[in-house]
């Protein structure tokens, strides 16, 4: 039997999900190897049991803990996808502020009537299993990692910073153009897309194990940005992984 | 007739982000239909605070995936206008491209993918790979092509790359553009016009229905306003951008995380079937062919035809990429590097339209480029209060049908304005009183 994938999504932007319907030329054929069972985005079908369940988005309320502990409950394999998912994402960066600030930047003098958690990533709730980052998550890396678990093999691993696969493109390095990047404490697995681009890393895919941090804050502010902005840039993506 | 009803749609599917459909009905007397909002709130306008002007397109394109490009795009203009920004015509008709492929890529998802599988009596477009492969793989097509304007001129479709401040970190090179020309011609034309086809043979399955509102839009002297122009009001004409906050009046409802708005009336509609009331004067005569095949008429009052508003778009899109990319050909690309160096600080605009309706980035800069306040103001948010004054007039009119065709006519309702809830949420959140 084909495995049974599903589909959710927790607060995020769904891009992570659009790309899986920007499959355009491989759609008709992974839906030869898994019968998708839920993807509410998409479709209206829904089912009890899944082997695998595909999880978007960070936990940031209360029915979002109750929901993703039922899905897991439910699932052989959970999957978190893209960096809400794997470690709270640009969400994260709200639990930056005190949370009462947020609250009242947005209700005003209303702020004490709602509730708010921090946004969390999904493995601080429930256990993940394998992991997509990314915002978004490439098409590629998510269609190596499908493939991985229908054939049963370990997915691939990136253990080396955007910087080296910048410099295998042979890029110019974004610092000699006047920019701060960070390609050199994020994980790679990318193809350093962005600064292919001439965009600067962002950091989406996470910070690396180990990284050199005071390193990479001096490099930046040596390149004319403040210590108070090299910092904001660093948690952009990463609120919930760097102390600083 | 005396009747009781009682609808509770939980996290109604084929639409972006979690929504519910709740009707109540008693005795005959209709106490409440509505689209419940129930999608957590991302409170961007706080994480938006003391973030540079290299980043406020960065974070705000993650308000949403599928409008991504679209909050990308508004927000540089916000910023640009911010901080007296002056940018080029090639960055301006490349931004225009931009829009025509996110606009052209969100009408065919919508139509083929979201809606079209209620025409056919099927829940998802996924048993049509079965029964109508030629349609799905038509679909698919026109989506990657579309696709791939992002991806070539942006650098990736979902979460755009090249887009900065002052112009863009890349210009595409001339044979990719003349590549995706080629294309259009080729492949999305012939592709659109069989899709006005398919869609003329599913349109006896659109309810008829009709309720005249507010159409708010963009508007601009010489071209169907996507990019720029002023706020136009079919009921009282033009307004600068700048004067946002007087069309939009949010205010706040107590079942919905999303605030609604109103104009002149008790709610407004935007998005394809305004733009097409607003402006379809504007449109060419392909454009026009189309509407007329597939029966959409100027000043159409039925909300359903919004769907059928997005297909004559994508032939606009289609006919117009080609002349932007003949008129960029005809100037010339030029390896331009983006205008970052501010003239100002303060407070600057943006507004474009989006495949859901005409969007709205305020933001305020301190003198180091830091933001101080953001305000965005999303279609979807906007549309909510026109969605529920439809139900309120659709539910008596359809009374004597079957709960299940009561609820699919509404579910169908809901999906015509290709709601997307996650950008409607991005802020606020309400407690429900029941």
């Amino acid at each position: 039997m084909k495995p049974q994938v599903a589909f959710f999504d927790f607060t995020s932007c769904e891009g992570c999900q659009l790309n899986k319907l920007n499959f355009e030329n491989d759609l008709l054929d992974i839906l030869k190897h898994v019968d998708i069972v839920e993807f509410r985005e998409a479709m209206d079908d829904k089912a009890d049991h899944y082997d695998i369940a595909f999880i978007e988005g960070s936990i940031t309320s209360p029915s979002c803990v109750e929901r993703i502990h039922d899905i897991r409950r439910r699932s052989d394999v959970l999957v978190a996808l893209g960096s809400c998912a794997v470690n709270g994402g640009v969400n994260a960066m709200k639990n930056l502020h005190p949370i009462d600030e947020v609250r009242e930047t947005v209700y005003g003098e209303d702020k004490y009537l709602f509730a708010t958690l921090p946004a969390m990533a999904v493995s601080s709730v429930v256990k993940v299993d394998y992991e997509v980052r990314g915002c978004p998550m490439t098409q590629q890396d998510f269609l190596k990692l499908l493939i991985a678990l229908v054939l049963g093999k370990q997915p691939p691993k990136y253990g080396s910073p955007v910087c080296v696969e910048c410099k295998l493109k042979e890029n110019e390095c974004l610092y000699n153009r006047g920019m701060v990047c960070l390609g050199p404490i994020t994980r790679g697995g990318c193809d350093a897309v962005c600064p292919s681009f001439g965009q600067f890393c962002t950091g989406c895919r996470g910070i690396l194990d180990n990284p050199n941090i005071d390193g990479m804050l001096e490099v930046m502010t040596s390149h004319g940005i403040s210590l108070d902005e090299a910092k904001k840039r660093m948690l952009l993506y990463n609120s919930n992984e760097v102390q600083l | 007739m005396s009747r009781d009803l009682d609808i509770k749609v939980h996290h109604l599917t084929r639409v972006e982000g979690h929504g519910n459909i709740v009707v109540n009905m008693k005795d005959g007397v209709l106490e409440k239909a509505h689209l419940s909002i129930v999608e957590p709130p991302r409170f961007f306008e706080a994480m938006m605070k003391g973030r540079s002007f290299h980043e406020a397109a960065i974070i705000t394109s993650r308000i949403c995936g599928i409008c991504s490009l679209g909050h990308q795009l508004t927000s540089l203009v916000a910023t640009e206008d911010a901080l007296g920004l002056e940018i080029s015509e090639q960055t301006v008709l490349l931004r225009k491209l931009l829009i025509h492929g996110a606009t052209l890529q969100s009408n065919i998802l919508h139509a083929y993918f979201l809606a079209a599988p209620d025409f056919l009596n099927v829940g998802s477009v996924f048993p049509l790979i079965a029964t109508h492969k030629d349609v799905v793989l038509r679909a698919l097509r026109m989506k990657r092509l579309a696709n791939d304007i992002g991806d070539i001129v942006s650098g990736r479709a979902v979460h755009p790359i090249t887009p900065v401040p002052g112009g863009f970190s890349r210009i595409p090179e001339k044979a990719e553009l003349l590549e995706i020309k080629r294309r259009l011609l080729e492949e999305a034309l012939p592709d659109g016009l069989e899709t006005i086809e398919t869609m003329k043979a599913l349109a006896g399955a659109i309810p008829q229905f009709e309720r005249e509102t507010e159409y708010i839009s963009l508007k601009h002297p010489d071209e169907y306003a996507l990019y720029e122009g002023d706020i136009f009001s079919s009921d009282t004409g033009a307004l600068s951008v700048h004067n946002y906050l007087d069309v939009t009046n949010e205010f706040i409802v107590n079942h919905s995380t999303s605030k609604h708005a109103k104009y002149n009336r008790s709610s407004y509609f935007v998005g394809a079937l305004a733009r097409w009331n607003n402006n379809h004067a504007q449109l060419g005569e392909e454009a026009h062919a189309a509407a007329e095949a597939m029966g959409l008429k100027p000043n159409c009052f039925n909300p359903y035809m919004n769907t059928i508003a997005q297909v004559v778009e994508a032939v606009h899109c289609i006919l117009d990429s080609v002349r932007i990319i003949d008129r960029l050909m005809e100037m010339g690309l030029k390896n331009e590097k983006p205008n970052q160096t501010p003239t100002r600080y303060g407070r600057g605009i943006g507004s474009n339209e989006v495949p859901r309706g005409i969007l709205f980035h305020d933001y305020t800069y301190d003198n180091k480029g830091n933001i101080i306040k953001a305000n965005c103001i999303i279609p979807t948010g906007q549309n909510l209060a026109n969605i529920d004054d439809d139900m309120m007039k659709l539910v008596p009119e359809i009374i004597n049908k079957t709960k299940e065709e009561i609820t699919l006519n509404l579910e169908m309702l809901v999906r015509a304005y290709d709601p997307c809830i996650s950008c409607s949420v991005h802020m606020l959140e309400v407690d429900f009183i029941e």
